[in-house]
């Protein structure tokens, strides 16, 4: 069976997975290990007056207490958003600034103040409880909109008003006319929930600091560790980067909770360095609540105009993004070029406009979550085109092909240049595979059962593959966005190749084999990937925005061309023949048309042995390449959901999935299968279950899963998959990404199923029973009222 | 979880002296509150003393037509015990369905009628049956037992050693398990003797459980679906918070009511 591009591979990975045998950064144990535990303020909002470590410092078995003052004389450098935003009036962000452990002022819930280093975990714990901190609480604000109301605490004192950025995007008075001149405005206020990550590893860090070295190493979860060193080094000012090593081993799920640096691992890296031991930190699940960057958090109002024949001629939407306390690594990217540029959905619209205010509130920081940014302008387009649908009376299906862009390249007016598609073909695989015909018969049966069964429908498009350097550079962003991938042929013939993606979860030490397999004719076993530590991989950007298919397999692409240049160079002058008549096949490198050959392992020997070679060439058979793609990909798909709600009690059951995606290149289907799954339930879990709620006094309510409800197996349905391929032109495998599609796709599916069986668009997420049952109360009392 | 010390009793004699030697003791007879507390720092006990251990306090056995309980039989021995099946089905049922199959291992009744969470399910099932909650000191009565959440007529000291289950005419249990937690969110157990009915409510009351005077009278005379159903349930009393309104519990109430009759039979 083959084991190349398509094959449905089983995972090289999971052996040791499902047998207990992953390497996580918690299970690293360094010689004279001590432990961290945090002092965590109680308050949302308040000053910070004395902090009194004497009692825990006086334990037997406490190193010491650190704390933000002693952190900041050290010159270890605030944490920075790495993507400058302009408002529209030109201004810059307003950026406050954040120090790893708070200072003057703490802004959260479980913001640090101090952190005690101990001889273990449990007494570093109990010896936190011990530090005395004295607080002047100051009134606090949860709510975004809130935020921006006048008399609102301010919570920095560079963002008045908490008004971090206010930037648009599109012709705002071309878009105004459109809509004044539309035949039908559907308008809806629509919120996008906030949401916590729950990574099944929780966050973790062991630093190490050698100071007969002057060097440090950090084991930590991180999916992007290059990234992880680079900042740590020209921003926190912990070491340069050529004396900091960062390695991610075993990271066991991020959905981008992981690609920043957070407080924990800088104090960590420094506290090594002030005690002289090595310092682990370990998140526990109350801590993850507390402090991982949580998700979307979007307040908007949206318009769409049709004219006559329902063809969209303007969309027009003013948006309010919480950030949380302080501005996370890539927030200020998340509600703009990863939000408002996909506005324009699969749909040819001349007019759009959005308006972004990001503002400051005393909660945990805000920043990528799986589909960052794309999942809310999904939501918002397929909630507006679905509802459209029903307020002009047509199919929602009929309504979005009239507007569905068929000739690509497209230009959107929000800044994307659509490369690929097949918009129809995607929804006529969806309708076939729902059996979208035989849904009325199905809603008859089920009122026979006194359900009340809908169907709701969501043709998502996303930005993947991210990003081309130069095009990112130029919208604010302080990285390139490129990746790169080293590929050694040993003397043996078999292979490793370093990769700057970063797989904790994805499959890559798979699915990264099989291309090469596919390339060079080997079995996967012969290929190794290698990822994860700075010091054996060259560089990388690091795994995120399904990015690793598309940039970091064509980063490796890239580095396989030239080491099939060299092998064919070795090969014609071994075999005697022209370059151009070589082929690698079964194993071989051969003469085509010829038995003349040599076994691959014999090409690796001979660049080694180098006592055959042609003239001028160097020994060895190892390539580097740098990929920088020259635009963002596309996936998408048509996505169709079929609940039935039970009107007693709001209690409603996804009967029906089926998603039908066009992702390019398929390498592994079993895989990209999965993260379907993993997707479509995350979706699920926004659209139905999650949401973090704080009070108030912005008292996190949510703070463990007594609260925070994640999806389980029985909350989610059996899913039917469809594949509908178009390659993408822009990269050499032709991939467009998976890895977040669902959970950008299936939250607008499922509440529209949702709004059909009941009967009202007036619905947020997420659709707890409570929320649906109260919505039926409203339909009712309506229904009674006219 | 700060320090703490352990006790195994193999009497009920032996707990009772460790707790009284004990600065600050608690029972343990299942722990599966009370250790995830522990672990949280929101219990600080310094001693535990586990009744688990004691063959005295497990197990089930018939007393005429009163099915007896051992404080500390699980809540899976309790749902998979032939005479519960047979005499209480809908006891049975309920007990299958506390938690999932690990807590189901661990936790029992005792533990969780003690501990009067005012989410648990079977403090239900005890008001509801008309229970009697057996102790080392003397027996209570249900209707005397729960007294508001978390608390109880249990005096410091004092252990449940068994429950008495008269056998009803008709009986069982429907919960409407938070999203979140699968707890009750609310929890109706409704039983019949002698054509009087007793329903009792978990997971919804501001105090705790409690008896719906309403729903037995609807229900005494005639058991039925539209009997419950006819009732209208008021949300004075019913808890309030993000995952349901007074009024929305106040609701459930009716239906699970209406659920619990059609799967008593």
């Amino acid at each position: 069976m083959s084991e190349g591009i398509g094959a449905r591979v089983t995972r090289k990975e999971d052996k040791r997975f499902i047998t207990g045998k992953g390497k996580y950064t918690d299970d690293i144990r360094m010689e004279n290990q001590a432990y961290a535990a945090f002092v965590r303020s109680p308050h949302a909002h308040a000053t910070v007056k004395s902090i009194d470590a004497s009692a825990a410092e006086a334990m037997d078995g406490v190193i010491e207490v650190l704390n933000g003052a002693q952190l900041t004389g050290d010159e270890i450098g605030n944490i920075i958003c790495g993507w400058a935003i302009t408002s529209k009036d030109g201004s810059p962000m307003n950026m406050g600034a954040w120090s790893a452990l708070a200072t003057e002022k703490v802004r959260y819930v479980g913001d640090a103040v101090a952190v005690v280093i101990a001889e273990t975990q449990a007494l570093a714990r109990l010896a936190a409880e011990e530090v005395l901190v004295e607080y002047d609480e100051l009134p606090a604000v949860a709510m975004a909109d809130k935020a921006l109301e006048s008399g609102a605490p301010e919570i920095h004192d560079n963002a008045p008003g908490n008004l971090i950025y206010d930037w648009e995007i599109g012709e705002e008075a071309a878009t105004d006319a459109a809509l004044a001149g539309a035949a039908h405005i559907t308008e809806m206020e629509i919120t996008n929930n906030r949401l916590s990550p729950n990574p099944m590893e929780p966050r973790s860090a062991v630093a190490t600091y050698d100071e007969a070295e002057d060097h440090y190493t950090l084991y930590t979860t991180s999916q992007n560790p290059h990234v992880a060193r680079l900042v740590l080094s020209a921003f926190y000012n912990v070491a340069p980067e050529h004396k900091l090593r960062v390695i991610a081993p075993d990271v066991g799920g991020g959905f981008g909770s992981k690609i920043y640096i957070y407080p924990e691992e800088i104090t960590c890296l420094w506290a090594s360095m002030r005690t002289g031991r090595s310092v682990k930190w370990t998140s526990d699940r109350s801590e993850a609540f507390m402090t991982d960057a949580h998700g979307r958090d979007h307040i908007s109002t949206a318009k769409m105009g049709f004219d006559a024949d329902g063809k969209i001629v303007g969309f027009k939407v003013d948006t309010i993004a919480n950030f949380g306390a302080y501005m996370s690594l890539f927030s200020s990217a998340v509600p703009t070029y990863l939000y408002a540029t996909l506005l324009s959905g699969q749909y040819n619209i001349t007019n759009i406009h959005c308006n972004v205010r990001a503002v400051y509130t005393n909660t945990v920081p805000v920043d990528a979550y799986r589909g960052a940014g794309r999942p809310e302008a999904c939501y918002a387009i397929e909630r507006m085109m679905e509802t459209a649908a029903r307020e002009m009376g047509m199919d929602p299906g009929e309504l979005r092909r009239r507007n569905f862009i068929g000739e690509f390249p497209h230009e959107t007016p929000v800044i994307m240049t659509y490369d690929a598609g097949d918009f129809d073909g995607n929804l006529d695989k969806a309708l076939a595979a729902a059996d979208v015909s035989g849904f009325a018969a199905r809603k008859a049966e089920a009122a026979g059962r006194g359900k009340l069964r809908g169907i709701g429908y969501s043709c998502y498009i996303e930005a993947c593959g991210i990003a081309p350097s130069a095009a990112v550079g130029s919208l604010g962003a302080g990285v390139g966005l490129w990746e790169s991938a080293e590929v050694r042929v040993n003397p043996v013939g078999t292979i490793e190749v370093l990769t700057g993606s970063h797989s904790h979860g994805q499959g890559h030490e798979t699915t990264f084999a099989q291309i090469v397999a596919e390339r060079f004719s080997l079995p996967i076993d012969n290929v190794q990937i290698v990822h994860g530590d700075t010091d054996k991989v060259q560089f990388g950007m690091g795994t995120y925005g399904s990015r690793s298919g598309a940039v970091g397999m064509s980063a490796i692409v890239k580095a396989m061309d030239k080491v099939e240049a060299k092998v064919k160079k070795i090969a014609a002058h071994t075999l005697e023949a022209s370059e151009d008549d070589i082929v690698i096949e079964g194993g071989e490198v051969k003469v085509a048309g010829t038995d003349k050959a040599m076994g691959w392992h014999e090409v690796g020997l001979a660049a080694y042995t180098s006592h055959n070679l042609p003239d001028g060439m160097e020994p060895g058979l190892k390539e580097g390449a740098f990929y920088d793609p020259t635009n963002f990909t596309f996936p998408a798909g048509a996505y169709i959901c079929e609940v039935e709600v039970d009107p007693e009690t709001g209690v409603t059951e996804i009967v029906q999935f089926t998603a039908a995606d066009d992702f390019g290149t398929i390498i592994n289907p079993m895989i990209v299968e999965g993260q379907v799954h993993g997707g479509v339930a995350q979706g699920i879990g926004q659209a139905m279950l999650e949401q973090v709620v704080y009070d108030d006094d912005a008292q996190l309510i949510t703070g463990s899963y007594m609260d925070y409800c994640m999806p389980r197996a029985d909350d989610v349905p059996f899913y039917t998959i469809e594949h509908n391929t178009t390659v993408c032109p822009g990269n050499p495998l032709g991939i467009k990404g998976c890895g977040e599609a669902g959970a950008i796709g299936a939250p607008p599916a499922v509440i529209n199923a949702i709004t059909d069986a009941i009967g009202t668009n007036d619905l947020q997420m997420p659709a707890t029973p409570q929320a649906v049952w109260s919505a039926l109360q409203s339909v009712q009392t309506k229904m009674a009222a006219e | 979880m700060y320090e703490t010390k352990y006790h195994k009793s193999s009497s009920v004699e032996d707990a009772v002296a460790a707790l009284a030697a004990a600065e600050e003791g608690k029972i343990l007879s299942g722990g599966q509150t009370l250790i995830p507390t522990m672990k949280q720092h929101l219990a600080a006990p310094s001693d535990l003393v586990d009744l688990r251990g004691i063959d005295a306090l497990k197990g089930v056995c018939m007393d005429g037509d009163t099915v007896v309980i051992g404080a500390a039989t699980t809540h899976a021995d309790v749902a998979s015990n032939a005479d519960v099946q047979a005499h209480i089905p809908g006891l049975a049922a309920l007990a299958n369905g506390i938690g999932d199959p690990a807590v189901r291992a661990m936790g029992t009744i005792g533990g969780s009628v003690a501990n009067n969470d005012p989410a648990a399910d079977y403090p239900s099932a005890v008001l509801a049956l008309g229970a009697t909650v057996v102790t080392d000191k003397r027996e209570i009565a249900a209707d005397d037992f729960f007294d508001g959440m978390f608390a109880t007529a249990l005096e410091e000291g004092e252990i449940i050693t068994s429950i008495r289950f008269p056998k009803p005419s008709k009986a069982a249990y429907a919960k409407f398990p938070n999203p979140a937690s699968r707890y009750a969110m609310v929890g109706v157990f409704v039983a019949e003797t002698g054509g009087s009915a007793r329903v009792a409510v978990t997971g919804a009351g501001a105090d705790g459980v409690f008896r719906h005077d309403g729903l037995e009278a609807a229900l005494s005379g005639d058991f039925s679906e539209d009997a419950a159903g006819g009732v209208s349930v008021s949300s004075d009393g019913m808890l309030s918070d993000m995952h349901a309104s007074a009024e929305y519990r106040a609701h459930l109430v009716g239906v699970m009511a209406k659920r619990a009759v059609a799967a008593a039979g």
